[in-house]
């Protein structure tokens, strides 16, 4: 079976006001399968959250191509590139990113409205997604009346609640403490056992990587490991 | 995302920043109230306009005794009486012109009882009344029989029924004129101001005959103050102008080159510059009016501008979860729209209340058409999709990388 994400050469170089374009991805392959739970580390700088995006399709790459389950990326409209980020993809973000006027319920049945669910529908799922995430107390709060780590866990349910194939995370638990991080560990290595949902995030921490099964390390815009958690150079 | 969500989120979005969505419907409030209540004044003046011409008679003429030059010094219009019955009578005689009646005029002072009226009393024929499509309200006009037998009757006006008789019918009453006893047989139908903004009702009607033996001393037998005359049709006027030009230049012995000794007013000219000065009126109205709107619709753009700006991390999130452009460009417009169509509804409310207090308490002739709340609303619309189209298709061409990085 083809592999969920397969990339063949991506460049990236951003362009820059004035000065010579930035050249960040120096030409990366990569193929993940459906279910892998990869995790991506590397210096600040080396690229890890421009690959990220390129994989979420919220940017493209300057070379190279894309497959994202079977399909080429970089032949997908506006109106598809939409659709694959609401249907195929679902978002974790370091800073959380909910849309703080809006109450929990409201921020994780966002992607079902744009996936053109009935609102009432939306609601009760949203409602039944935060449940199991353990949040289902707190539906009606606002964002900024949860902790930091039931806020992420939000965020979680709001990536899950449209069923995507792959989950996305850029340093998930950058802004929470260890304890913290570990449960929100626990709730991605629960949903990539029991529901196979791919996941791949990025971290600074080893003990973090170690909740992954592969790692990919990147330095400076290219992949200088690629295998198990265990027995990677630290 | 459907509609009914996407206008709710237009109303949280609202509804997050009271003050800013009050302060700029406040800019529509006021340029919807301005054109709705210029508008009503405008249309209101032509209508007052018109129904001065409505009441005036069609296609009429009013011949006046013209200046005369006396020993080089030239006299105003109506310093010498030079037209006569005779003359009237020749006109009405011209294949082009339908119908004249000759007219003489005094002012009195009226009394019935007690009460006292000084008003104009006009001595004319039967027919002044078939030119000026007026009839009574109460009794009879005065005819034929009257006219020749010069028999003390009289038409009144309403304003003149209204003060004379305030609780009484005044047909059958005896009307003293200069202590001249009249009896009413009749009480003419409203008719209002005339285009000078004269009361038309204020008036009393005498047989001619009647008006000349009682009333009014003429210069000589048979002269008259001036003659009222109608065309057979609209597309006539201008050859029965000609017509009865070159008929009282032939009767009154004009020579070629000399000044005609009489002055010859096409009432239907008079009122059609009227009633473009009344329809100039309100378009300037309206169109001052406007600029307060576009002023407005500019405060929307502003805002809605901001209000991208500001919200650019927001735009980023929703496009990482799905959000398609159609949906983002969808999102700020109807916030737009829904600020101008409730600016716009409090704006027609308060314009519809302003047009009833002008009536009320300036007294004003204002009219609020349905045509002009229409325009309005319309207007609102258009202005926010307008002014709210370019903040919003900058909000969803945004990229979603872009956005999301916006601090
Ligand atoms: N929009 C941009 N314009 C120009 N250069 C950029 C832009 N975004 C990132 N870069 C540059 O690209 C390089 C890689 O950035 P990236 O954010 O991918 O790093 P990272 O590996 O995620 O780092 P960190 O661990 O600090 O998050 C950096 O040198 C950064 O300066
Ligand atoms: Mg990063």
């Amino acid at each position: 079976m083809a592999p969920l994400i397969r990339l063949t050469g991506i460049t990236k170089h951003y362009a820059t006001a004035g000065a010579m374009d930035v050249p960040v991805l120096f030409g990366i392959d990569l193929a993940i399968a459906r279910g892998e739970f990869v995790a991506i580390m590397g210096q600040s700088g080396s690229g890890k959250s421009t690959l990220m995006n390129i994989l979420g399709c919220l940017d493209s790459p300057s070379g190279g191509s894309y497959e994202l389950d079977g399909r080429d990326v970089s032949a997908l409209g506006d109106r598809e590139l939409a659709n694959v980020r609401n249907r195929t993809i679902g978002f974790v973000f370091q800073g959380f990113n909910l849309l703080r006027r809006m109450s929990t319920e409201d921020n994780v049945a966002l992607p079902l409205a744009y996936a053109g669910v009935g609102r009432a529908e939306a609601r009760r799922r949203a409602r039944e997604q935060l449940t199991q995430t353990g949040l289902g107390e707190f539906a009606a709060r606002l964002p900024n009346q949860l902790s930091g780590g039931q806020q992420q866990r939000v965020a979680i349910a709001r990536a899950l609640v449209n069923h995507p194939a792959l989950v996305l995370a850029d340093e998930p638990t950058g802004n929470l403490d260890t304890r913290t991080s570990n449960e929100i560990m626990e709730v991605f290595t629960r949903l990539n056992a029991e529901s196979g949902i791919t996941v791949v995030l990025v971290t600074h921490e080893p003990d973090i990587a170690r909740h992954a099964h592969r790692l990919v390390r990147l330095k400076d815009g290219l992949v200088i490991y690629d295998g198990p958690v265990q027995g990677a150079a630290q | 995302m459907s509609y009914v969500q996407v206008l709710l989120e237009a109303l949280r979005a609202m509804a997050m920043n009271r003050l800013r969505t009050a302060l700029t419907m406040l800019g529509m409030i006021i340029g919807v109230g301005a054109v709705v209540l210029m508008m009503a004044v405008g249309q209101g003046a032509q209508t007052k306009v018109n129904q001065s011409i409505a009441t005036m008679g069609s296609n009429l003429f009013i011949v006046l005794s013209g200046a005369v030059t006396s020993g080089g010094v030239r006299f105003g219009t109506g310093s010498a009486q030079t037209l006569t019955v005779d003359d009237a009578t020749a006109l009405a005689g011209l294949s082009t012109v339908k119908g004249t009646a000759p007219l003489i005029s005094g002012g009195f002072q009226l009394a019935f009882g007690n009460a006292n009226w000084g008003t104009l009393v006009w001595g004319t024929t039967p027919d002044y009344f078939t030119l000026r499509a007026w009839d009574t309200d109460e009794g009879e006009l005065f005819g034929d029989t009257d006219l020749r037998s010069a028999s003390r009757v009289a038409v009144i006006g309403q304003t003149v029924a209204e003060n004379l008789f305030p609780d009484e019918n005044p047909v059958g009453k005896t009307l003293r004129i200069r202590n001249s006893p009249f009896t009413i047989i009749g009480v003419l139908a409203r008719k209002g101001q005339n285009l000078d903004g004269r009361d038309q009702d204020d008036t009393v009607f005498v047989p001619i005959s009647t008006a000349r033996q009682q009333l009014i001393r003429t210069p000589f037998p048979g002269s008259v103050r001036m003659i009222m005359a109608q065309a057979i049709s609209e597309q006539a006027l201008a050859e029965a102008e000609a017509e009865m030009t070159q008929l009282l230049r032939v009767r009154h012995r004009i020579r070629e080159g000399q000044d005609d000794d009489f002055n010859l007013r096409n009432l239907s000219a008079v009122a059609e510059t009227a009633a473009i000065a009344a329809r100039a009126m309100s378009l300037m109205l309206g169109a001052i009016a406007s600029v307060s709107l576009l002023v407005g619709g500019i405060g929307i753009m502003n805002i809605m501008l901001v209000s991208v700006t500001e919200r650019t991390r927001e735009i980023g999130i929703r496009m990482a979860l799905g959000a398609r452009r159609r949906d983002i460009l969808l999102q700020f417009l109807t916030e737009a729209l829904v600020i101008c169509l409730v600016g716009g509804s409090v704006g027609l409310a308060i314009g519809v209340g302003g047009a009833w207090i002008a009536a009320e308490l300036a007294n004003m002739t204002v009219e609020v058409t349905l045509a002009s709340a229409g325009v309005a609303f319309g207007f609102s619309a258009a202005i926010g999709v307008f002014f709210g189209f370019y903040p919003a298709r900058k909000a969803a061409g945004l990229k979603p990388v872009e956005a999301l990085r916006y601090e």
